[in-house]
């Protein structure tokens, strides 16, 4: 099956120096991967266009990009279920990160968020003259995360970190969570308490795109989800992420419904004057439209309410 | 303009053994770093699947039993005192890891858990489910940010540097993002940058696995030994020649032939589908040989070993099987062949990585340390044990590095023009100013790796190795005047893959020179015109040596035999 491929490609050296699609037909077969397509495409047609690959199965993470605009390995991609998506096959670099040469991105800054979590086990105490003694499933436990090769594609299409730089991102708190899960390790609540600050934990806006192009099912989100509910645990000190979760649950608890202006209110603070004051401005801007919700008094609970706290109650004696 | 860069010990490569030899120098107290084409965790060492053995003692195995199976395992060939420094080390090792963090599997008290690997009785294999290397990378990679190890990242070494008493002084490499040379000053250079398997085409090898150390160094005048001992490992996917860990058939998985018959039992009654890797291969390939085959494939069957098993401890494949070849390993047996896998030659070194000569003096290039797939002790002889690659890698990257560190307190730093940069630079140049004459490095590539695969795979013979000699020589003359179409020097991957291509041509003529001189059987090396071993000729080592012109210099060096007498080799 003859294959229309929309690469993009972008040369530093050329001037003026800007990005471009460049289309190539190839003949592929239903085995192909994007990677084989991308190499037959450098090895006989343009020997300049310029990716990093290496293992071909899934392992190292070197051939991250986005094709037809999802991160993906393109050696696990099949050719022609992208090219059944929308008759062409478009390959461009990871996004998220400055791009070098065609579809090679400068992965620094990635590492330099991994770093920021100290991402190396430092176990409490003693070393012990054998192994440290861990359960069975602690151990399987990790091996979901530690699956993680590192190769961007979550950070590539995070859609917190396309509006903030700040957030560490979802390879850099999986790898945290790889941590904070390890029996072994002694600094838990250290690690818990620099993930609690801005640009941690509570910046993931859970849009599971990370979960989505993940080639390996690491569920980066799920873990950093796992990483708020033990911060809670061990009682990080209060930010506006923990007490978002905490008093969202106490409202649905209450009235079975979200009071919205109360969700905000407690959140923040009730005084949180400075904070409080500087929403005001959006707050009339929806009154003038007619949609600031009831709040309050004003916000009856729902009939039944009674039902949704037996299920609160249901899930706690699970937990 | 030139930047240069001094330290005590530069270590090329930043797989397993290179990062494992950089902690030991970093440990030992002098300034380290190294200097690798790939980030650290895009190594090849990821692809290690299936364990790492150890015989642990404190659980009721015992080394001497670890050594012997290396032994036999290798035909032989292996030098027995490196294989004992291997077993005794094992568990230290094993434990050093444990405590850096590796998630080994446990047992129900919590303890390390083991499973069974080719070639050996007892289960004495430590694993990460089917992603070991990668545990283990990933943890190294981890210790080496911990300790602040500068990492010269994405850099191409072109050469080795030596001073004027041909002492070893650094490399020369260039930074691939910005095509700047660097002159990289060191007292001791550890070589780690692992294996060829891209000479050969398929192969289980990533695409970087292109034989640089190996070729830098028998440049620059270290031997490279038994390189035509080639491990071609019994389950590779038919589709790409990707890699089906060992651990399948350690758990229990058969290999069938056409006629759904376990056909080891005709060829290693004892072990089976266990025996050791070279058994294995050759009985599938005279399977599909005589007609007993499926598509040019046998099969591997692990439907009877369950879903559960199969997504606790062979996770990974399963996914892999199922991405490349759209087949379910719960529901059905994969088409599988033999297909190269790991290079048992290499850089000769002793048991510290020193490379060594015969008399323990330094062969070539004082100051040159080698570890990992790179090296050749030699400790895995004519065949490697499954699972004994991980631990070579740690033990003797650990040694190289503890030594190097020593050797580089005792010796000057060694004084080396900046010009020795230009010169590098000026053949580099030369080879991206060639005009393009229609030939094209991929097309020698594969060339070479076609006919490496056809007449230097599981079964050999005189004239087919003569033939691929032939084509190797054809395909050199090829390769001095092929151009490279991107000129930049940004990232410019068409010209690292010509500099690789060189490497490889390198690395090819050696392995038919010792495939060709070596008239006997033994290993992975089978010869269909020498059935048989033959220890009164051929109880050595092959070094060989490069000169000007192309041909080595060869060399012979007795087998170290310890406790150990070579004995029939059955399984």
């Amino acid at each position: 099956m003859i294959t229309t491929f929309r690469i993009r490609r972008f040369n530093p050296e050329t001037s003026p120096s800007r990005p471009y699609f460049q289309e190539y037909k190839l003949d592929t077969d239903r085995a192909d991967t994007v990677l084989d397509a991308l190499i037959h495409i450098r090895e006989t047609l343009d020997e300049s266009l310029t990716l990093r690959c290496s293992c071909r199965g899934a392992i190292c993470g070197s051939c991250s990009m986005r094709i037809n605009g999802h991160a993906a390995l393109a050696c696990k991609t099949k050719v022609q279920v992208m090219a059944s998506e929308r008759g062409v096959v478009q390959v461009e670099p990871m996004n998220n990160m400055p791009v070098i040469k065609d579809l090679v991105t400068d992965m620094a800054g990635f590492w330099n968020k991994v770093r920021q979590v100290q991402p190396w086990l430092q176990p409490a105490g003693q070393e012990p003259e054998g192994e440290y003694l861990a359960s069975s499933e602690s151990m399987n436990h990790l091996t979901g995360v530690m699956g993680c090769i590192m190769c961007g594609a979550c950070v590539s299409d995070c859609a917190a970190l396309e509006v903030d730089e700040r957030f560490v991102g979802p390879a850099a708190l999986a790898k945290a969570y790889r941590f904070v899960a390890d029996p072994r390790d002694g600094a838990g609540r250290s690690r818990l308490l620099a993930l609690n600050e801005p640009g941690g934990m509570w910046d993931c806006t859970r849009c599971m795109e990370c979960i989505e192009v993940c080639p390996k099912s690491v569920g980066a989100m799920d873990r950093i989800m796992s990483l708020r509910s033990r911060g809670i645990q061990v009682d990080v000190p209060s930010t506006c992420g923990a007490r978002h979760a905490e008093v969202f649950a106490d409202l649905i608890y209450r009235k079975g419904r979200l009071d919205e202006p109360m969700l905000a209110a407690r959140t923040f603070g009730l005084r949180n004057f400075s904070r409080l004051l500087s929403l005001l401005p959006m707050v009339l801007r929806a009154f003038v439209r007619g949609k600031v919700p009831k709040s309050g008094p004003f916000h009856r609970a729902i009939p039944g309410v009674e039902k949704m706290r037996r299920l609160f109650q249901r899930m706690e004696e699970r937990l | 303009m030139t930047t240069s860069y001094e330290y005590d010990v530069l270590v090329m490569g930043a797989g397993l053994a290179g990062m494992r030899a950089a902690l030991a120098a970093h440990e030992a107290g002098v300034r380290v770093a190294i200097m690798t084409k790939v980030h650290p965790v895009r190594s090849h060492s990821n692809a290690a699947q299936g364990g790492i053995n150890a015989a642990m003692t404190d659980r009721g195995d015992d080394w001497e039993e670890h050594a012997f199976e290396t032994v036999k395992g290798s035909d032989y060939l292996a030098d027995q005192d490196a294989v004992e420094t291997l077993a005794q080390e094992a568990g230290r090792e094993i434990l050093t890891l444990e405590h850096m963090g590796v998630i080994f599997n446990r047992n129900e008290e919590g303890r390390l858990g083991t499973r069974r690997f080719g070639g050996q009785k007892r289960a004495r294999t430590f694993f990460v489910s089917d992603f070991t290397g990668q545990a283990m990378l990933h943890v190294l990679y981890e210790q080496l940010m911990k300790a602040r190890v500068p990492v010269f990242e994405e850099w191409f070494v072109t050469s080795l540097v030596k001073d004027a008493d041909g002492r070893c002084a650094g490399v020369i490499g260039f930074e691939i993002r910005t095509g700047q040379f660097a002159l990289v000053k060191a007292k001791a250079v550890i070589i780690a940058s692992g294996g060829l398997g891209r000479v050969f085409e398929p192969s289980t090898n990533a695409l970087i696995c292109t034989g640089d150390g190996m070729a830098i160094a028998y440049r620059a005048g270290a031997a490279l030994m038994d390189m035509e001992m080639v491990q071609y490992h019994p389950t590779t996917l038919k589709e790409k020649g990707l890699l089906i860990t060992e651990a399948a058939r350690g758990e229990g998985a058969y290999l069938l032939n056409r006629d759904g018959e376990r056909f080891m039992k005709r060829y290693a009654p004892n072990m089976m589908e266990l025996a050791s890797r070279d058994v294995v291969s050759r009985a599938e390939q005279t399977e599909i040989n005589e007609g007993r085959g499926v598509d040019g494939c046998v099969l591997l069957d692990c439907r009877h070993l369950g879903r559960r098993l199969i997504q606790e401890r062979l996770r990974q494949i399963s996914d892999e099987v199922h991405s490349f070849a759209g087949i379910d390993l719960v529901k059905e047996p994969i088409p599988i062949r033999p297909g190269m896998h790991y290079q048992m030659g290499g850089i000769k070194t002793d048991v510290d990585g020193r490379c060594w000569d015969k008399h323990g003096v330094w062969a070539g290039v004082p100051g040159l340390f080698a570890a990992g797939e790179t090296a050749c002790l030699s400790l895995h002889g004519g065949n490697r044990l499954g699972a004994n690659s991980l631990l070579d890698t740690v033990v003797f990257g650990r040694r190289a590095g503890r030594c190097a560190a020593e050797y580089a307190r005792e010796v000057p730093t060694p004084h080396v023009p900046d010009s020795t940069v230009g010169m590098e630079q000026q053949a580099v140049s030369a080879l991206l100013s060639r005009h393009d004459n229609r030939d094209s490095v991929a097309t020698i590539r594969h060339e070479m790796g076609v006919a490496m695969n056809t007449h230097l795979g599981v079964f050999r013979d005189q004239e087919g190795m003569t033939t691929a000699k032939g084509t190797l020589e054809a395909l050199r003359d090829r390769y001095s005047l092929v151009g490279v179409q991107d000129k930049g020097q940004v990232f410019n991957t068409s010209l690292i893959r010509a500099l690789e291509l060189g490497f490889m041509l390198d690395c090819a003529e050696t392995i038919v020179c010792g495939a060709l001189l070596r008239r006997e059987s033994r290993g992975a090396h089978f010869r269909t015109d020498y059935l048989h071993r033959d220890d009164e000729q051929w109880l050595k080592h092959i070094l060989l040596y490069h000169q000007p012109g192309g041909s080595s210099r060869v060399e012979y060096l007795p087998v170290r035999l310890t406790r150990w007498e070579p004995k029939v080799r059955s399984y």
